[in-house]
């Protein structure tokens, strides 16, 4: 399986790479590691005309202690997430979520921005970044903006950044000493989660939920519960709340439903 | 585009085209067959090589993307007729069945002990969940990595 031709440009700076999605506009993608986008060129679902390599910007691959929040350059891989102690200290459920993606070659060259800008409904990491209640960082031509999490999935493979712009950052609220839990369910090693669950406990409830939908989702009919001070088992009941999975050779629309619920009652169990 | 990489020692430049897949690039462009192309959809870990020490699957990677950098195959391992501690476990534990996976599955097992140099069981079966063997060989494939974890293979 080859990919469509393409012209191949490598950036070697921010700047660079927003100069050149300026010039080739939507006909342009970024390649970062490349684990989301080459596997569809392969499969010619994807076909741009032109690739901007951003994969040496060593400048957007970092970890930093920022304050209230931990500020995560997007091309960091999930081999340094999953590797990263201040991650472990201070955002313990994204470390442990990144050594879930994938396999350890993918997560040798899948980064989480690469992850995030895909807009996967399947991945892991976009549900984690719910319930932590994460903020993405986008460079643009007309300087740097800030999107909450919650706005930043807006369709099926579809996101806030603009094909001009470019995520930098994620940044992750500290949540030391918080419960957590991340279930992921599959039939086998290495495969997409069927039905995911990111819960996070720190004062207020966070829980993203995976392949639940057209996009990464909040099941805020259980946070909302949960934060009411309801058991969890009527919390985990109403997880799947709103929630319009989709039907495959793996799992039935029902079945996800309650395979939500099962998977929100493990997390919170295992949270608290 | 003219690219330059340093495969199993030896330095080769080549012009090639962006879409070139680095697993073409060292089968066809450089001749080193031993890396096999398996599902090609990222997710049998057949064509695992090393990039700068790392596992990667060299299909879904792009030769320009390995543009400057040290990667090492199957062919790379022994030091002449002396094999590499990996592939001596998988001879003696018997590692594989029809031995299509059995590159790939050693690559990986290299950079798994380089990262874990003493895996339990479970971080074995973990490490090498990127690569599948068809024959479900997996037992003694298990064996042979944790023979060679004690071997010292990576310390």
């Amino acid at each position: 399986m080859i990919p469509s031709a393409f012209d191949y440009v490598r950036a070697d700076s921010v700047d660079a790479a927003l100069a050149a999605l300026a010039e080739h506009g939507d006909e342009a993608k970024l390649l970062a590691g490349g684990h989301s986008l080459l596997p569809l060129m392969k499969l010619r679902l994807a076909a741009p005309s032109v690739l901007v390599d951003i994969g040496r910007l060593a400048e957007l691959s970092y970890i930093r202690d920022a304050g209230d929040h931990l500020a995560i350059g997007g091309l960091t891989r999930h081999r340094d997430l999953e590797t990263s102690e201040l991650l472990g200290e201070e955002a313990a459920i994204l470390r442990h979520a990144a050594g879930q993606v994938g396999d350890p070659q993918v997560r040798h060259r899948g980064t989480i921005g690469g992850s995030i800008a895909h807009g996967d409904p399947a991945s892991d990491l976009p549900a984690v970044l719910l319930a932590l209640r994460a903020t993405m960082v986008l460079q643009g031509p007309n300087g740097e903006r800030t999107v909450p999490v919650d706005d930043f999935f807006t369709g099926f493979l579809e996101t806030a950044l603009d094909p001009t712009e470019l995520l930098t950052e994620i940044r992750v609220p500290k949540v030391p000493g918080a419960g957590w839990s991340f279930q992921k369910f599959n039939r086998r090693a290495q495969d997409w989660a069927i039905v995911g669950v990111a819960l996070v406990r720190n004062g207020t409830t966070g829980i993203g939920l995976v392949n639940m939908g057209s996009v990464p989702l909040r099941a805020s009919a259980a946070e909302v519960a949960l934060d009411g001070g309801a058991e969890a088992s009527e919390a985990a009941s109403v997880a799947a709340d709103g929630a319009e999975p989709s039907a495959d050779l793996n799992a039935s629309v029902e079945f996800r439903r309650h395979l939500a619920q099962v998977l929100v009652r493990r997390a919170i169990d295992e949270a608290s | 585009m003219e690219i330059s990489v340093q495969v199993n020692g030896t330095g080769h430049v080549t012009d090639v085209e962006p879409r070139r897949l680095l697993v073409h690039h060292i089968r066809d462009d450089i001749g080193l067959t031993g890396t096999n192309v398996g599902c090609d959809t990222s997710s049998c870990g057949a064509c695992t090589v090393l990039v700068d020490g790392e596992s990667v699957k060299s299909c879904t990677m792009l030769a320009v993307q390995a543009d400057g950098r040290e990667i090492i195959t199957i062919e790379g391992l022994a030091d002449g007729d002396t094999m590499h501690p990996v592939q001596q476990a998988f001879r003696e534990h018997h590692g594989l069945q029809c031995g299509f996976c059995t590159p790939g599955m050693v690559m990986a097992c290299v950079s798994l002990l380089a990262e874990q140099p003493d895996p339990s069981e479970r971080d074995v079966r973990e490490g090498l969940e990127g690569n599948l063997c068809r024959c479900t060989g997996y037992h003694n494939i298990v064996k042979a990595a944790l023979a060679a974890a004690s071997a010292g293979a990576n310390r």
